[in-house]
């Protein structure tokens, strides 16, 4: 997974070359899609989540599989670890696991099967286990969710050697990402910014799965006066951020993490050279996520670019607040705008 | 369930050879042709795999293990069950099965590099068809259901077996496992070695409900058998797997043991528990027992003893050798065994970390 200046920004491209019908998805159906012709790719993908089957998942990211896969769609008991811990089986025989959990609240219970079991094993192994099992989690706020529905959980999984962690932004990456999470042979922990299913593009559809998506950041628009990385939910925020500073004369760069870990020093590292100023935009708190690895990161590689200190907006270091309150929590336009302000006021 | 009925004593454990070494053969005829043959290889696996635990013991004292786990006293649960497993039956252990393990062809030097800190895991799990050990309680018993899944999904009609303790069967993930199992009717066979400890907590504060009960509960066919009497696991477990391949529910088998040493090196079991008990239990040894079935029945003379008590020097002479000149693990190794494609990030890392290290020389 080499990162080089080309990679960065050449997702799209690969995308459009790789896709044979378009067609304009929500996030959501891009997904639906994505597992689609996963499983019809591989006959060894499989599905295992609560209420997935028949009732296609509480946000029908799974509807219609069970209908053309059969019992590769399993409706499971309600019991987080044995999702994931069943999922380890089913890799170590030679599948290819694809796990629902249907709230970023509700991943704690299968943590250990996460990070002790599913992480390490390939190391422990040393590297003679292979476990291909992606576990998806519909992530963030901004849904008036009752408590336990609308948290950003991504650090512990990036701080977890042995995992892959991946955010998709908008339809075509979820799609994209979504397939070459599927078929990589580590563990990846896939979040849905599940805001942003309903939200619609223009999808390619089929193609061949280009593994390489997995481990890149994409610049989503060029600019040179500042750069906001953002991934996941945020990165619709982010897009609009950029418009309304271009309307003020300003012109902002937005990077598309899409892998949260590893991370893409590199992309990450050429946008902050290039505009010296940078804004980290997450829902998680910003208390050690991963807006802190981030800011590190430019401060080592980027010092002498920098024109001021790395900003990041986030989360508020409170347990996430009750549905009528999110509004204060989450980072908007307004509170990205003022963190512009304030990188580019030097 | 006829296993269950066959039980030879009132409390519904399942017993063929009583500590006198005297073979209920009424029973035993119901349940599996006892040869000569079955019953000293049987013994020859006890024997061997309790020099090899000797052996690792020691070596622990005399600082070549950094710990070891002691599976003296249950031979007979190891030994009796996993020999009436298929080659390709799946084995899920936890981490005490040294005995089942060395059945299986795992060598002393695979077994004991994890203890030495070598690796933590080095046998190949595809090789043996025996998953490296799970030091969670009883997050392998998840794994176990999973393969068994899979095992489904190819109808194949191998059987997944999986070890755990009494300990472990207070763990989430043990009533996750038997619940799921149960419901998806997976090919598995969960082996309860209920050693009565979990280092000093006694069986009596793990549960207050019988553990075949509970697995009956869950929707599993459950039994009990004495864990000391090598011919009952072994006749327990070959009806039970048997039956489970043939496509019925899931099963549990709890073998009464008991844990005659410490739970680890780093234990001392004298804080918790009296030397009374353990000198009872020695009356229950599992190996003496068959000794005694052999020499009764003339199936075996004291060549033959003389012969396995040999093997026995053989394999601890081997096991201490091969111990001391176990390669030193590499950092760089690890780096490139944590995810399959190294990436750039990873690979930047490593190279740093080897740089340094070559500053030294």
């Amino acid at each position: 997974m080499t990162i080089t200046a080309a990679a960065a920004s050449a997702g799209k491209d690969t995308q459009d070359e790789a896709a044979t019908t378009t067609t304009a998805l929500t996030l959501g159906r891009s997904l639906n899609e994505g597992l689609r012709q996963a499983m019809r790719d591989d006959e060894r993908v499989v599905l295992l989540g609560e209420d997935i089957a028949s009732l296609g998942g509480v946000f029908r990211v799974t509807d219609g599989l069970a209908a053309e896969f059969g019992d590769r769609v399993v409706d499971t008991p309600l019991a987080e670890s044995g999702i994931v811990g069943t999922a380890i089986g089913l890799a170590l025989r030679g599948y290819r696991p694809v796990c629902e959990i249907q709230f970023d609240g509700f991943v704690y219970p299968a943590f250990d099967q996460i990070v002790s079991q599913l992480a390490k094993m390939r190391a422990r192994s040393r590297g003679l286990l292979r476990l291909p099992v992606t576990i998806r989690i519909p992530v963030g706020g901004g849904i008036g969710a009752v408590e336990h529905h609308s948290e950003s959980n991504e650090a512990y999984f990036c701080h977890t050697a042995g995992l892959r962690v991946v955010a998709c932004g908008h339809p075509q990456d979820a799609y994209d990402l979504l397939r070459a999470a599927i078929a990589c042979d580590d563990p990846v922990i896939f979040y849905e910014p599940k805001r942003r299913y309903w939200d619609r593009a223009e999808v390619g559809l089929g193609g061949p799965v280009d593994g390489d998506t997995l481990g890149r950041a994409r610049v989503l628009r060029e600019g040179s006066d500042a750069t906001v990385v953002a991934y996941g939910p945020m990165v619709a925020v982010a897009r609009g951020v950029a418009e309304v500073a271009a309307s003020e004369g300003r012109s902002l760069e937005v990077l598309d993490l899409r892998s949260l870990s590893p991370l893409d020093t590199g992309a990450l590292c050429r946008s902050a050279s290039k505009t010296g100023r940078v804004v980290v935009v997450h829902e998680a708190p910003v208390n050690v996520g991963l807006g802190a690895e981030i800011a590190a990161t430019v401060m080592q590689h980027c010092f002498y670019d920098l024109e001021a200190p790395v900003e990041r907006v986030g989360g508020y270091n409170i347990p996430y607040p009750p549905a009528r309150a999110e509004g204060d929590y989450l980072p908007d336009l307004d509170r990205v705008l003022d963190a512009v302000d304030r990188v580019c006021a030097g | 369930m006829s296993t269950h009925s066959a039980a030879s004593s009132a409390d519904g454990v399942l017993r063929l050879v009583d500590p006198a070494g005297t073979l209920d053969d009424q029973t035993a005829a119901d349940m599996l042709e006892v040869t000569g043959d079955l019953v000293r290889g049987l013994y020859r696996d006890m024997v061997l795999g309790r020099r090899l635990d000797q052996e690792a013991y020691s070596l622990q004292r005399q600082g070549e293990l950094g710990l070891w786990l002691m599976s003296l006293g249950q031979e007979a649960a190891q030994a009796g069950s996993i020999r009436a497993l298929r080659a390709d039956d799946r084995v899920f252990p936890s981490y005490r099965e040294h005995v089942a393990a060395l059945c299986r062809g795992i060598s002393p030097t695979e077994l004991l590099s994890q203890w030495r800190g070598t690796s933590h895991g080095s046998w190949d799990p595809e090789r043996y068809h025996f998953h490296i050990y799970s030091l969670v309680l009883a997050t392998q018993t998840l794994h176990a259901v999973g393969y068994a899944m899979g095992v489904r999904y190819d109808a194949a009609d191998s059987v997944v077996f999986t070890y755990l303790g009494d300990g472990a069967s207070s763990q989430g993930d043990a009533s996750e496992a038997l619940n799921w199992a149960a419901v998806t009717s997976a090919p598995v066979v969960f082996f309860c070695q209920n050693n009565g400890w979990a280092i000093s907590t006694p069986a009596s504060k793990q549960y207050a409900s019988p553990l075949r009960e509970r697995a009956k509960g869950f929707g599993l066919d459950a039994v009990s058998v004495d864990g000391n009497d090598v011919l009952a696991v072994h006749a327990a477990t070959r009806r039970m797997v048997e039956r489970v391949r043939a496509g019925g529910a899931p099963g549990f088998i709890e073998a009464h043991t008991y844990r005659m040493s410490g739970h680890s090196t780093s234990d001392d079991p004298k804080r918790y528990r009296d030397d009374a008990e353990a000198a009872r239990w020695q009356a229950h040894d599992p190996v003496e027992r068959v000794r005694l079935l052999l020499t009764a029945r003339g199936w075996a003379d004291e060549d033959y003893f003389a012969t396995v008590a040999s093997d026995a020097e053989e394999l601890a002479t081997r096991t201490r050798r091969e111990c001391r000149a176990l390669p030193e693990p590499s950092l760089s190794d690890t780096f490139r065994a944590t995810l399959c494609d190294e990436p750039e990030s990873l690979r930047r890392e490593r190279e740093a970390f080897e740089t340094y290290l070559e500053s030294f020389l």
